[in-house]
């Protein structure tokens, strides 16, 4: 860890007042024109207005900030001691700070460092050191098993979701999202996590998903059901008609250029007025029924709605609820095709292309076919969830299918950690869920998420879950189970 | 013919924008083998630094024309540059040594995370700057279609070509520029030989960002319209020209600007302006097809 620099390992105060007092000069620097100096439009032009507030507050916290760290990496005793006082301090130091954000910067960051430097003096007494070690152990020992363990709880935990108490509309429709995710998560999974092409414009193939749907039901008046399936099938074959020339690419390249895919489609979708409507979006596609009966208040002509036939009053949660188990058992299908696909020779053919293009050459297998496959099996899932996503809606249009989305997907996969099926779901939880559930702090929504993604990235380069079940497990010498 | 000479012209002076954004995107390429995916943001805090500061300096008048430029260039430059070292130090230097995909995840957050923060702090409207610099030379009087070349746009490409000269002495002639081609040959072999790794990387992204930053000071004179998200799309172009390049190769990078350029100001002039981005990309995936090294990269040889 060369970036934490030298002043880890010495602990001298005034090392690291210098160090602080440097993070805050770049600060300063930083922040000195882009948030020190506010543009104001005023009469037919800009005016400026000055922010110093702002900018001391701010350049006061990442001295504070920059202070705990190196405090806290001190280890030594009176160093936690005074950087958990001043993180509660600086915590609870609400009312002083210029903007609300700065206030929650300074709160929120100086529990964590309170909290952090608590830790680090639990750790040395020896107690709570031997139990946090054999806890450690016990996790690492025991992760197959544990996985498994974990994901029926949290596959029972989402099937008995509507039922709990406390499942309003918002909690529901914020469970929808995360599981549409989960399912762009592991859809992606197939291509990035275990076939190993980083594929930055997956989102082009939601879209295409969701205009097919779209699209289909406007013309030909076809339903939810009948249109589900084709549109995996024109996914798929986007994903082949894409994945097609880009084969010989690899890494970094890849991504730009299925980037460069994903964008396109997505300037297509809004210029080709004729045929998409163009930026303005289609509207009024039809809400899925239950296997042919409605959900309304009020049955149509020759129709009874799902109410009338079970009995029971109208509600508008049956139809989230429904929604909620649809996108649950579609993702739940993808996780079930790619685990058994795993262990198919294809599945196989792909982890191997993954780890070495050349070896798999050398062996015969055809890198063209197994990585299209891969493209068109990922592109079916991203395909099936985008019509999962217009009909959820109702209303679809190109602004839905930006780049931003691609690179959310990408994120799940990579902080999840890469072909991990319980990481990817844990990951789309803690990058959609809780920030969906701060939806009201709008405007700081997306930094903290790429804020987020870094610091994510920093502390686990390999992803929240790097745990990932081998494919093949050697048991006794020589023999290889299936 | 007249038509053709003024989107030549657009062309060239768009290019020498894309050669100067694609420099940053070929040198940390080259050296540590990662997209560095902020960098159109990079350009696009340039641009915002350029605007507040000809604001502040509007007042001066028109006399001071030239020492108002030169100070908004030198404030450009130095601020964005501390961007793009914070911007290594934060988000790449702890990935070193990591898988590629962390390293280009947080570079995808860092991206978001600094238009987010551009758009929080300076506000979501499209800004606008009152052109600094008028007139140019009309070419072409007789014809019904009237050539002129601004001044701007000569401003935009002698610039370009006296920053690409003083570059390239740099990266030839100076220490700095032997470290850093060691580096991006053999970063391990160089280390052992006493070249400070860290520190030739962390002036790669400064030289970069400084270059990105001339880039946003010349869209603002030129185009006198910003927002937060300018630097997506022109960071892939920038990228798509760095690897039309053939990445890696300086000259490369400002070839593959100028082409890329000429493609977009060509495709807007005579097809479509609503399709001149996909010309763009297109012009990408068929180099990659067609020629993965580039105009001028070197073919990489696969070893086992």
């Amino acid at each position: 860890m060369a970036a934490v620099g030298g002043v880890a390992r010495t602990a001298d105060g005034r090392a690291l007042l210098k160090d602080a007092a440097i993070g805050a000069g770049i600060a300063a620097l930083l922040g000195a024109v882009i948030v020190g100096l506010h543009t104001v439009p005023r009469g037919g032009g800009l005016d400026i207005e000055p922010r110093w507030g702002e900018l001391a507050g701010g350049v006061a916290l990442v001295f504070l900030g920059r202070l705990a760290l190196g405090l806290v990496r001190a280890r030594r005793p009176r160093a936690d001691a005074l950087a958990a006082a001043g993180g509660l301090a600086t915590a609870a130091s609400g009312a002083v700070w210029p903007t609300d954000f700065l206030a929650v910067v300074a709160a929120g960051g100086g529990f964590l460092v309170a909290l952090w430097a608590l830790a680090s003096m639990a750790r040395r007494t020896s107690r709570a050191a031997v139990a946090l070690d054999a806890a450690r152990r016990l996790i690492a020992r025991n992760s197959a098993g544990a996985g498994r363990w974990i994901a029926v709880a949290a596959l029972a935990a989402a099937l008995a979701l509507p039922f709990l108490p406390g499942a309003d509309r918002r909690l529901m429709d914020i469970a929808i999202l995360v599981m549409t995710y989960v399912m762009l998560g592991w859809g992606l999974n197939v291509v990035v996590g275990l076939a190993g092409l980083l594929d930055l414009g997956y989102v082009a193939f939601y879209a295409v998903g969701a205009y097919t749907f779209a699209l289909l039901a406007l013309h030909l008046g076809l339903g939810f059901w009948e249109c589900l399936p084709l549109a995996g099938l024109a996914a798929a074959a986007f994903g082949v008609a894409l994945g097609f020339p880009v084969l010989r690419l690899r890494g970094d390249y890849l991504a730009i250029v299925t980037l460069g895919f994903g964008e396109m489609i997505r300037i297509v979708l809004t210029n080709w007025v004729g045929f998409t409507r163009g930026p303005n979006g289609i509207s009024g596609i039809p809400r899925p029924d239950f296997f042919g009966l409605p959900f309304a208040a009020q049955p149509r002509e020759g129709e009874r709605t799902f109410s009338e036939f079970f009995g029971v009053a109208y509600s508008p949660m049956q139809r989230i609820v429904f929604l909620y188990y649809l996108i649950l058992a579609l993702a739940l299908l993808t996780n079930f095709v790619t685990l058994r696909l795993r262990r198919l020779p294809l599945g196989r053919a792909w982890e191997a292309l993954r780890e070495d293009e050349i070896a798999c050459r050398a062996l015969g297998l055809n890198p063209v076919n197994i990585k299209l496959t891969a493209f068109a099996i990922g592109a079916t899932f991203g395909g099936i969830a985008g019509a999962f996503f217009a009909t959820r809606q109702g209303f679809i249009s190109p602004e839905s299918f930006t780049f931003i989305e691609s690179a959310i997907i990408l994120a799940i996969v990579v902080l999840g950690g890469m072909g991990s099926q319980l990481g990817v779901a844990v990951a789309a939880f803690v990058l959609i869920g809780i920030p969906e559930w701060f939806r009201d702090l709008q405007e700081y929504r997306m930094l903290a998420f790429g804020a987020a993604m870094v610091l994510i990235m920093v502390w686990r380069p390999r992803g929240l879950l790097e745990f990932r079940a081998p494919t093949i497990r050697l048991q006794r010498r020589g023999a290889a189970s299936a | 013919m007249e038509y053709f000479l003024q989107q030549l012209i657009n062309g060239i002076t768009l290019g020498a924008i894309y050669g100067l954004i694609a420099i940053g995107y070929t040198m940390v390429y080259g050296i540590i083998g990662m997209i560095n995916f902020a960098h159109g943001e990079v350009y696009m805090i340039g641009a915002f630094i350029a605007l507040i500061a000809f604001l502040i300096l509007e007042p001066a008048g028109g006399a001071m024309l030239v020492v108002s430029l030169v100070v908004v260039l030198l404030v450009t430059m130095l601020l964005t540059s501390v961007y793009g070292w914070a911007l290594e130090r934060i988000a790449y230097r702890p990935l070193r040594g990591s898988p590629r995909l962390a390293a280009l995840i947080s570079a995808i957050g860092m991206s978001i995370a600094l238009q987010n923060y551009v758009q929080l702090v300076q506000g979501a409207r499209v800004k606008t700057l009152q052109p600094v610099i008028h007139g140019g030379f009309a070419l072409t009087e007789s014809g019904e279609f009237a050539v002129t070349l601004s001044y701007m746009q000569i401003l935009i490409v002698a610039m370009t070509l006296v920053l690409m000269t003083a570059f390239s002495v740099v990266i030839a002639r100076t220490a700095l520029g032997r470290a850093q081609r060691a580096c991006e040959q053999d970063s391990h072999m160089a280390a052992l030989l006493g070249v400070n790794v860290d520190r030739t990387i962390s002036l790669t992204f400064v030289l970069g960002a400084t270059l990105a930053a001339v880039a946003g000071m010349m869209v603002v004179l030129y185009y006198g319209v910003i927002d937060f998200f300018i630097g997506f799309l022109a960071g892939i172009k920038a990228f798509t020209a760095a690897v039309l390049g053939g990445i890696g190769s300086i000259p490369g990078a400002m070839l593959g600007g100028l082409l890329i350029g000429l493609v977009e100001a060509f495709w807007s002039g005579y097809f479509s302006i609503e399709y001149k981005d996909v010309a763009a990309f297109s012009v990408l995936v068929l180099v990659l097809i067609f020629r993965p090294t580039g105009l001028l990269g070197r073919p990489e040889v696969e070893k086992v």
